[in-house]
């Protein structure tokens, strides 16, 4: 469900870059971290994206890994399950280094060539 | 026509994390602490509300009370003679399922902040969702009942991280149902090893007072910091 706030946020970066340009092609960057299921917020986009720059755009996805670490022992190690404690020290003080992202990365966009 | 690429790299949400800040800069400037307080529907916000918030040790309460409907909760919190503001978010698809920053934005007008110090904003009943959007917070609290299952800091981790404080509600049914106390609060901690955990009943009022303290405690360290 909350692919749809999500996709919505999307589409709100996205024409806020296009300035009024066509939009064909949206690319997001998605932590692993974030609960995003991408079929259904592809399905979402398209909906959310009618009536705007982004109508008719294709959403592509770069889905980022978590990457944890460890603050006492520096440790760093990628995970699958939501398992949020150091395997050395078995504590929290973890940080995310990456798997939280949710970025629109790039759009591309249709300009009329210059006839000047 | 030609086809070209902009790089973006923004952060989907930023839109509602800048109003967040500005929420934020408002709550500071009239000196009111701000919990976002989140569960899942029926998990009990509403009840420990009215358990908790009207003996608060010199700490006066207000509530933001968000629904997708209605203001029967509010109600509820109004008769006990504290500032309640209803939010409700059924404008825009037949109603969204979270506050967002934006949201809370526009009930400010409406919040006497003057004459509160901790300002309650209780979000739509939802374990997915609230958890993306930040208000304007200080600090988020989420309440977990123990009739929703031993595993879900493993299926909403989204949530569960969120939160400086997890309250184990309803802990009075216990001796009726077949759960497992010791691995919700085990699952907790593997999700967020830096969570707080309080076991928690409205009905008979087990662990209010630690909640009481917890939540004296946030207000307290604004109070301190201004000094």
């Amino acid at each position: 469900m909350h692919e749809l706030s999500l996709s919505s946020a999307i589409v709100n970066t996205a024409v806020k870059h296009a300035g009024e340009r066509p939009v064909s092609v949206v690319v997001v960057r998605i932590g692993q971290l974030r609960q995003v299921v991408p079929d259904t917020l592809d399905f979402y986009f398209e909906f959310v994206a009618r009536d705007t720059v982004c109508e008719g755009a294709r959403l592509e996805f770069e889905l980022v890994p978590a990457l944890l670490a460890c603050a006492a022992c520096e440790r760093q190690w990628a995970v699958d399950f939501p398992d949020f404690r150091c395997p050395t020290c078995l504590e929290g003080g973890v940080q995310v280094i990456t798997g939280n992202e949710f970025e629109v990365e790039s759009i591309d966009v249709e300009e009329v060539a210059c006839t000047a | 026509m030609h086809r070209v690429k902009v790089r973006v790299v923004e952060d989907a949400l930023d839109a509602n994390n800048t109003i967040a800040h500005a929420n934020r800069h408002d709550f500071n400037h009239a000196d009111v602490t701000v919990v976002n307080f989140m569960s899942a529907p029926g998990a009990g916000k509403t009840t420990l509300l009215e358990r908790a918030v009207t003996e608060l040790d010199g700490v006066r309460v207000g509530v933001l009370e968000g629904d997708v409907q209605g203001s029967m909760d509010a109600d509820r919190l109004a008769a006990l003679h504290i500032p309640v503001v209803q939010l409700n978010t059924d404008g825009s698809f037949g109603g969204e399922c979270h506050l967002d920053a934006n949201m809370v934005r526009s009930a400010i007008g409406a919040l006497p902040l003057d004459d509160i110090d901790l300002l309650v904003i209780e979000n739509v009943g939802n374990l997915v969702c609230p958890a993306e959007f930040r208000v304007g917070e200080d600090a988020r609290i989420m309440v977990t009942s123990v009739t929703e299952g031993e595993e879900k800091p493993l299926k909403y981790p989204l949530m569960f991280r969120a939160c400086e404080l997890v309250l184990i509600n309803k802990v009075d049914l216990l001796p009726h149902l077949d759960f497992d106390i010791e691995k919700l609060i085990y699952n907790i901690g593997v999700v967020n090893p830096d969570a707080r955990t309080i076991l928690v009943s409205a009905k008979t009022g087990e662990g209010i007072d630690e909640w009481r303290g917890w939540l004296t405690e946030l207000a307290g360290q604004r109070a301190a910091s201004r000094v």
